[in-house]
């Protein structure tokens, strides 16, 4: 094990892993996280929180995390460089390694064009794939990004995003292998509606053998609503929603149509789980966290794995 | 070239409120080329300022120049024999002769009249688009001479990310996405293949505005 991550030793066990996320409060009460915390006790591996996604302003990602990791969860620090420098990024790093974090996830971040501050300056310093290299050099080597050594070395289980559904496709492929030659551990993808091109997607994962470098757990999110569905279609950058979604959405029926949504989402998985190289599922439900239990256990992932903790 | 357009005329009559006599300074260079700052502007904002202070019942005394670079002191000297007769110097170079006339001219206040936007060029007609950020550290060699600096909206090194769709960024379906520009340009070299792949390094920032205020030194040029 390269860590002391609970998500890695599910994983490595070779059992399908189900990770979720929890959205943080727009203000600074515990109470919110802990709520959305005590929907997901035992139902999932690891759950990730976001780091002001949608360029929205929300409680910072490894205050949440800690929140979480008091309540016995193994979180995962969603980490952009939208709004950090390298600086700042590396003494985050150490920080959350020192609050006792042990999954990061590192991503480049929504365009702050989306969110509630949208005259804010961006920093993009360095990348999402850059950001990858930093925390395996901080980890594996001990040193920081200008190659001065570190005294206690911060051990992150290291994972990405992959969005199968972003263009242009043929380079989406090559896009998740230079994520792998940086150092990533596990990858999340975008929502999957569309399994055909995901499926598309994971053969060529799986034809250069990347899945056996990383291990790749398939994107999740159930549809509240019709309204989601369409907004999701047409508003979201990267989102590929088949019409026969919003078919079967509209053919619910009245106040139906968030039960007929989890219901996609029960069979999304159980066709993800046939998948070679699937290696778990990360099941966003947005502002819907009560709800993800009963899909874990409708797909049949329910009990959660115990392993045994570092050392023991 | 610098590409700049000309401030909202409220908020230059606000600037120039307490003035009745002002120098107003267009340049023959970039700002001319895209239309915001040359002679023909400087006719036309003269005469807008004026009515615009008719409508008040105030007159104000504008002497129309316009110089052959503002962003050269051998230029910038030329309006020196008259700069003591007028209040303020509303300048419509681009920001860096404004601070040009600051800099010669102590006493007198220099005033932007136009926004300076950044460094491109024309598209079509009335369009104009950017091109350049001037990180003082070019990669244009790696990436099929397409800036992902400039025409990302993120700077992203080893993009896309995303949220590209269609060939359109995430922040505007009237943007186009730099890396798809990248990757179809990197495609049709027959490099694709061999350049996508190579992680890009972090970015040495030291050279682009991030370092300070810049300064190139020529010593086989200095006198």
């Amino acid at each position: 094990m390269k860590t002391a991550s609970r998500l890695e030793r599910v994983l490595e066990s070779g059992a399908f892993a189900v990770t979720s996320e929890c959205g943080p409060p727009r203000g600074s009460d515990p109470e919110a996280v802990r709520k959305k915390g005590e929907t997901l006790k035992g139902a999932v591996d690891a759950v990730n929180v976001t780091d002001n996604q949608t360029s929205v302003v929300r409680m910072s990602s490894i205050a949440s995390c800690v929140i979480l990791k008091q309540m016995g969860f193994d979180p995962i620090v969603q980490m952009v460089t939208r709004d950090r420098n390298r600086i700042a990024l590396q003494s985050d790093i150490l920080g959350a390694g020192a609050l006792g974090l042990n999954n990061i996830l590192c991503l480049s971040g929504d365009h702050q064009r989306f969110g509630d501050h949208p005259s804010a300056k961006n920093v993009y310093d360095i990348d999402s794939i850059q950001l990858i290299m930093t925390v395996k050099r901080m980890r594996d080597e001990g040193t920081f990004i200008n190659g001065e050594p570190l005294k206690g070395v911060p051990r992150f289980f290291i994972g990405a995003a992959a969005n199968p559904f972003a263009d242009p496709f043929e380079i989406r492929v090559p896009r998740l292998a230079k994520k792998v030659a940086a150092g990533v551990d596990f990858i999340q993808t975008q929502c999957i509606y569309n399994l055909d091109k995901f499926r598309q997607w994971m053969k060529q994962v799986v034809d250069r053998g990347l899945h056996t470098k990383v291990k790749i757990l398939a994107g999740v999110t159930p549809m509240k609503s019709l309204g989601m569905a369409r907004y999701m279609k047409t508003q979201v950058p990267g989102m590929d929603v088949p019409d026969e979604i919003i078919k079967r959405l509209q053919g619910a029926g009245k106040g139906k149509a968030a039960e007929e949504g989890i219901k996609i989402c029960v069979e999304t998985i159980q066709e993800l789980r046939e998948i070679e190289g699937v290696a778990g599922v990360h099941i966003m439900a947005i502002e819907w966290e009560e709800r993800v239990r009963e899909i874990v256990e409708a797909a049949g992932l329910l009990p959660r794995p115990t392993v045994a903790d570092e050392g023991s | 070239m610098i590409i700049a357009h000309r401030k909202p005329i409220d908020e230059i009559l606000k600037m120039v409120d307490r003035y009745d006599k002002i120098i107003l300074a267009g340049c023959k260079g970039c700002v001319a080329v895209c239309a915001a700052g040359g002679e023909k502007e400087v006719g036309i904002l003269a005469s807008v300022i004026r009515l615009g202070r008719k409508k008040e019942g105030r007159d104000i005394e504008i002497r129309e120049v316009t110089l052959e670079r503002q962003c050269d002191p051998e230029y910038v000297e030329q309006i020196q024999g008259i700069v003591d007769q007028y209040q303020a110097i509303l300048s419509i170079a681009c920001g860096v002769g404004v601070q040009y006339m600051a800099e010669r001219y102590k006493g007198t206040p220099a005033l932007p009249g136009v926004n300076t936007d950044f460094m491109g060029g024309a598209l079509e007609q009335g369009v104009w688009v950017e091109r350049c950020q001037g990180c003082g550290a070019c990669v244009l060699h790696l990436t099929g001479g397409i800036c992902p600096i400039t025409r990302c909206s993120k700077s992203l090194l080893n993009g896309p990310c995303g949220g590209s769709t269609k060939g359109k960024c995430e922040i505007n379906p009237d943007v186009e996405c730099g890396w798809q520009l990248i990757i179809d340009r990197l495609k049709s070299l027959g490099l694709l293949e061999t350049v996508y792949e190579e992680i890009m390094p972090y970015k040495d920032w030291s050279t682009s505005r991030d370092g300070g205020p810049r300064r190139i030194i020529r010593e086989d040029m200095r006198e």
